[in-house]
């Protein structure tokens, strides 16, 4: 879970102004300098996109080519195929899994982003008893390790008789104590008291202070989070593993290394788990990229506070 | 909610009130927040405590063990005994501090300088470069782990083929290089947020300070190491910090590589020795007192690292 370092560090940072344009005039990098640049850029590139460029390559092989033709240049396209096998194999469980991720990451993030965001938006705008404790309990709580937590979560589930069902795994994940803190932040930041006070002037009950302006307000820093809640649940591996032991309430990563095990006596396998993990990382991509603009303002936005 | 109850008097007493506040926003922050300190308590800090109480009993098996009745029988810091005697349990905190020595500086180091890169002018195409940099973050770390599962292994790989093709034998998958390409794996999924969050902070350094330094004849070079690394010191030792969290609780990555290799054992880390104790070896309890440990040994260390560089801080 080394992936778990992530996003926890915006809060640090002062906020950059509007952002600067890095190439100021008056810096002149030498020649040398600029190939330098390009060179650890290449090399960089290389490094990083060079497995995804693998997977793309290898989902389009047979099985036989898979192990008989060069590894990064395209044989035969035999993708549709593959799709094919991977979608019937077992029943056609991976779409199941497919679903199940969705569910689980999906359904999941999007709750937990909400349940983050009424808790920052009332740490900001109300003071209240015991408003401290609560921000001292997020502030602790984001140095619990989460999965040192499984095994406990795991042990809580059998005692209350949750354990093999979606909401094991579910209702774990919606107490994100990182979103909370970060709704927090933005909503300090970007939801001014006089506004509330104006939405209650107008008779505006609490409620629909937060759903009409508070969540509008605060959209971009819930994009943010739902990105990092959405990979951070997408990651979520050892919980599931121990608690679901149906294979048909997996999610998908669970079940593509399940398949990885049992291609060890199946070799057919293997083709199904480089097609299935690369089906399995098109949304994820895709909403990546396309929301680009989002967690790149909203690292910078986190930042405001603090 | 029921903590509604108390809110009236918070309302008259505290000092920051506002005027005019009337029921409902008083009542409101608590509605507000119960959903998340209601799941927090029955999904973090209920976990936390039967795992601290089931760590001190032990399943005792009465009559011949089939059909017997099980008896939970407390035996105080016997599984903690058992757990810190445990030569593999024990093991897998060696590896970790050699895999995280490695690894934490290795990916740290690659994403100053490429913060650093992206935030000079020596460098074009920056987004795209970004993206292809960041994208193995969205990678999850399952996959990322079946993908260079396939990149190490002979039959398949075409970087162990291109290798040995230049006379450079390699096996990513030995008993001693598995650990280094599990670090590898590791690298290449994290490197990315931790060099967007180094790079915002370097795009939030006042551009002034540069150009001071310019001014009075700083090469470029000087100024990243002299200026710019010493202005984000605050966010490096927090990418450093979680790294190490990160490190110590390594699962996803050798726990998916082990169905390519045997040289991966079942507890190859802590992490993964609780899993196999909870449901291999079928002892939740020790397994309880193994996560308890493994706990309290990240929370130390995370705690010495904060003392340590908020000493250096200060000796500024």
């Amino acid at each position: 879970m080394s992936a778990t370092v992530a996003p926890v560090v915006p809060a640090v940072t002062p906020a950059p102004a509007p952002r600067r344009r890095t190439t100021s005039e008056g810096e002149r990098p030498s020649v040398g300098a600029r190939a330098f640049g390009w060179v650890v850029m290449a090399v960089t590139a290389v490094y990083f996109l060079v497995p995804i460029y693998w997977l793309v390559v290898a989902s389009t092989k047979t099985t036989s080519d898979l192990f008989g033709t060069p590894g990064f240049t395209f044989a035969d396209i035999n993708l549709w195929q593959n799709v094919v096998d991977v979608s019937t194999y077992g029943d056609g469980i991976f779409w199941r899994w497919m679903g199940n991720s969705m569910v689980y990451s999906g359904l999941g993030s999007v709750l937990m982003t909400f349940i983050s965001l009424a808790s920052g938006y009332a740490l900001a705008i109300y003071r209240f008893r015991g408003r401290n404790a609560v921000i001292a309990i997020v502030m602790a709580s984001m140095l619990v390790p989460q999965t040192v937590l499984a095994q406990p979560i795991y042990t809580l589930l059998v005692e209350i008789g949750l354990n093999n069902t979606m909401l094991g795994v579910l209702l774990p994940t919606l107490a994100y104590p990182f979103g909370v803190l970060l709704a927090f932040t933005y909503a300090s930041a970007a939801v001014p008291e006089e506004i509330v006070e104006a939405a209650r002037l107008d008779g505006a009950g609490e409620a629909r202070t937060f759903f009409s302006i508070g969540l509008r307000m605060l959209s971009t820093g819930a994009v943010t989070i739902l990105l990092f809640a959405f990979i951070a649940s997408w990651n979520n591996f050892m919980l599931p593993l121990l608690v679901l032991s149906d294979s048909r309430l997996q999610p998908v990563t669970v079940g593509l290394s399940g398949w990885s095990q049992a291609a060890i006596t199946v070799p057919g396998l293997q083709t199904l788990v480089v097609v299935g993990a690369l089906i399995s990382i098109i949304p994820i991509i895709a909403v990546f990229v396309s929301l680009q603009r989002f967690w790149k303002s909203g690292l910078s936005t986190g930042a405001v506070k603090m | 909610m029921t903590t509604a109850a108390t809110a009236p008097t918070v309302a008259r007493t505290s000092p920051r009130r506002r005027r005019g506040v009337g029921g409902g926003q008083r009542r409101a922050p608590y509605a507000f927040i119960a959903p998340f300190l209601g799941l927090f308590l029955v999904f973090t800090l209920a976990p936390i405590g039967l795992a601290i109480y089931s760590s001190f009993f032990q399943v005792q098996r009465s009559g011949l063990g089939f059909g017997g009745d099980n008896a939970l029988a407390f035996v105080g810091f016997d599984n903690y005994v058992r757990a810190l005697t445990d030569a593999g349990f024990l093991a897998g905190f060696g590896r970790m501090l050699g895999y995280g020595a490695v690894q934490v500086p290795l990916m740290l180091g690659l994403a100053l300088v490429l913060a650093l890169l992206f935030d000079s002018a020596i460098v074009r195409w920056k987004p795209f470069f970004q993206l292809s940099v960041f994208l193995p973050y969205a990678v999850p770390s399952v996959v990322a782990a079946l993908i260079w599962g396939f990149l190490y292994q002979p039959q398949v790989s075409p970087i162990v083929e291109g290798m040995h093709a230049i006379g450079v034998p390699v096996d990513f998958l030995a008993p001693g290089t598995v650990l280094w390409s599990l670090a590898n794996v590791a690298i290449w999924s994290v490197t990315g947020v931790n060099m967007i969050i180094l790079f915002s902070a370097l795009q939030s350094v006042p551009r002034e300070i540069y150009e001071a330094a310019r001014i009075d004849g700083a090469s470029e070079l000087r100024t990243a190491l002299l200026i710019k690394v010493p202005m984000i010191a605050p966010s490096l030792v927090l990418t450093f910090l979680f790294s190490i969290i990160g490190t110590m609780q390594l699962f996803n990555e050798p726990m998916t590589m082990r169905s390519v290799t045997s040289n991966i054992s079942g507890d190859y880390t802590p992490n993964m020795a609780i899993f196999q104790t909870t449901t291999l070896g079928g002892d939740v309890n020790l397994g309880s007192a193994m996560a308890v440990v493994l706990g309290i040994v990240i929370f130390v260390l995370s705690m010495v690292v904060q003392k340590f560089t908020n000493r250096k801080e200060g000796a500024k």
